[in-house]
């Protein structure tokens, strides 16, 4: 795609190459022991990676945990060098990957400030200068002479959240931390990534595992698998293509290209879009359609990201007959394991067979659930002794 | 070098030191007033040894002030050199997470040694007035001698730091080699002790603390000390330790520049 903005980010062939030790020594004794069988195994963690990212733009990088992901995110915020290839970054860049880097426990708000700031890449004079606004953003006017070890969780992460925010740098690179504080705070920094967005002389690279956020906020998204660049283009493309790396294309075989006339949208309870839920969070998915007549059912399947069926239903079975609306939602208790799950949803007739329109390829949310128990999903259940 | 000091980097130097300083002497009921108790404790307990019970000072005019500067020197060579060592490793949360100067976090290591060596200096400098130390014309000069072991240290430093990352027993090994050379260097003895053993006097010399140390008391305690350009004629002995330096910190700069592309996934 021929852009004449200015390049932000050119990452041309880059390579990535862990080696790890056969018998890790972390003495020289060791070392001077071993020296004879030393041996080495290589990890190409990123394979031949060429992209650019052009000012202004929303850039989103999708991949699944230990995709590279990681890797490549810290290759573009300079924490790790390439070992082959290179990387320009023009204009500075903050890094919002982990937040409040370098806080100290024993010393006060005020102090962490100028710390954490200067571990950003800021000069006194600027922190100075953004400092009131800082401590506004966070709401912690009245504690910042307090030592930061009285800080609560959420005070902390509002600190270091308002610090990297005011870093104002031209180039931003955000994990994804924005499930940060509590609502209302969560709010406050979506507001400001959406102004960033509007922000033409700002470019933001978005790195996540949540395809639905990615499709929100970017432009332009590529996604990464086992190490290489396997798509890069169209956000909700991207998503595509990416929703194709987690779930089996068995799932998709039947999919049709044709205009759907009915939207699908995942919700929390509280009715908020998102795509990230905990164990026994409701999950609201909202069906809505053009008017026609011959709609007499829906119904809902869910898949797990193994292509597994896991459940699925529809208004007639449940004796809950589609009445003139155009509009439903389906409620669920996400009862379920750690995983990405896939929504498809069909219109009916009277019969089941009589299918008017089926999205196979809908939207997807993921689940995290606690690590006690096993399998696909938590069954009631009781012990008798 | 120059492309270092850009106000980013130069901010950062200042939080780090100030941070290490605030952090030193938090919750000590004396606070930075041990910063200066420190060395003067250290040094009250020396001076009883080497007074009365071992007197290897005899004949050294102002010996209390000529023994305080050389254990005064001797720690910020020891602290620096340690500090510096686990500088890099001690920041690894910093080094994983953003990019960030690694040679400004083993600098600032250096000068937070150097603010301590700084306060300890005043308590020198007091001992000086009451021994009636005989500060020479070549005092001048003593900002070069300070910058020498500032540079040595920082040398080290890098070269250390790098090494630390690797190898975690290249602490005990520097201990050990400390503990060697503050014997090797006449810090409690005179080095008039050893003239007779020419070839012992001529190595001892060449140690670049030893001359660092023993150019500084000629300059502010007595010209009764023995340097070691008096030792190797003036050529060699100002010419050898820098040399020496020179190549010592163009070999560590080397090697940090080389190791620190790794520090993040070594760490």
């Amino acid at each position: 795609m021929p852009d004449d903005r200015p390049v932000r980010i050119s990452v041309d062939n880059v390579t990535k190459v862990f080696k790890v030790p056969h018998e890790r020594s972390n003495s020289l004794k060791q070392t001077l022991l071993n020296f004879r069988k030393q041996g080495f195994e290589t990890f190409k963690v990123l394979d031949d990676v060429s992209f650019k990212v052009y000012q202004g733009e929303f850039f989103g990088i999708l991949g699944r945990n230990g995709s590279g992901k990681s890797t490549l995110l810290k290759l573009l915020a300079g924490i790790y060098v390439p070992s082959e290839g290179s990387i320009t970054v023009n204009g500075n860049l903050t890094p919002f990957i982990e937040l409040g880097v370098g806080f100290n426990p024993e010393l006060s708000g005020r102090e962490n400030v100028f710390l954490n700031g200067a571990i950003l890449g800021l000069t006194t004079k600027e922190i100075e200068q953004k400092y009131d606004e800082i401590v506004e953003f966070a709401e912690l006017e009245r504690f910042m002479d307090q030592k930061l070890k009285n800080y609560s969780s959420g005070m902390l992460v509002r600190l270091a959240f308002s610090i990297a925010i005011q870093a104002h740098n031209a180039v931003l690179l955000v994990d994804e931390v924005l499930a940060v504080g509590d609502e209302r705070f969560q709010n406050k920094c979506l507001k400001v990534f959406a102004d960033i967005k509007k922000d033409p002389s700002k470019t933001v690279i978005f790195v996540s595992h949540d395809m639905g956020s990615v499709q929100r906020f970017c432009d332009r998204a590529m996604v990464v698998h086992d190490g290489e660049l396997t798509y890069i283009g169209d956000a909700d493309q991207a998503a595509f293509e990416y929703k194709k790396l987690n779930f089996p294309e068995s799932v998709f075989a039947r999919n049709t290209a044709q205009e759907v006339p009915f939207e699908l949208r995942i919700t929390n309870a509280a009715g908020r879009e998102t795509n990230l839920f905990k164990f026994n969070d409701k999950v609201q998915i909202h069906i809505t359609w053009k008017p026609d007549d011959r709609i007499k059912n829906a119904g809902v399947a869910l898949f797990k990201d193994d292509g597994q069926y896991i459940f699925g239903t529809n208004t007639i079975i449940d004796k809950k007959p589609i009445k003139q609306g155009e509009s439903i939602i389906y409620e669920v208790t996400a009862r379920l394991g750690t995983a990405h799950y896939l929504v498809q949803a069909a219109l009916f007739g009277q019969d089941d067979n009589d299918r008017i329109y089926s999205v196979y390829d809908g939207p997807t949310f993921s689940v995290a659930a606690p690590a006690e128990w096993q399998g696909v999903t938590y069954l009631d259940h009781e012990w008798r002794m | 070098m120059l492309k270092f000091f850009t106000p980013q980097n130069q901010t950062l130097l200042r939080q780090l030191v100030i941070t290490d300083f605030k952090l030193r002497y938090q919750g000590s009921v004396l606070g930075y007033v041990w910063s200066l108790l420190k060395p003067l404790m250290l040094f009250t307990v020396l001076y009883l040894v080497f007074t009365y019970v071992l007197p290897l000072g005899k004949g050294v005019p102002h010996f209390a002030a000529y023994l305080l500067l050389g254990v005064v020197m001797w720690n910020f060579f020891v602290e620096g050199t340690t500090m510096g060592m686990g500088s890099i490793v001690g920041r690894g949360d910093l080094i994983r997470k953003v990019q960030i100067s690694k040679p400004a976090i083993v600098i600032a290591s250096t000068l937070s040694a150097a603010v301590n060596f700084g306060l300890s200096l005043i308590i020198v400098g007091i001992f000086m007035f009451f021994n009636h130390a005989e500060v020479s014309a070549m005092v001048v000069f003593l900002p070069l001698v300070l910058l020498e072991l500032l540079a040595l240290v920082l040398a080290l430093s890098f070269f250390l730091s790098a090494l630390y990352v690797r190898f975690r027993d290249i602490a005990q090994i520097w201990e050990v080699i400390l503990q060697i050379m503050f014997y090797a260097t006449p810090i409690i003895y005179a080095l008039q002790y050893v003239q007779p053993h020419k070839n012992l006097l001529v190595l001892i010399s060449l140690n670049p603390i030893a001359q660092i140390i023993q150019d500084a008391r000629e300059m502010l305690i007595t010209t009764y000390t023995l340097t070691t350009h008096e030792v190797l004629g003036w050529v060699l002995g100002v010419g050898i330790p820098l040399v020496f330096l020179a190549l010592l910190s163009i070999f560590s700069i080397w090697f940090f520049k080389k190791s620190s592309k790794t520090f993040a996934e070594n760490l």
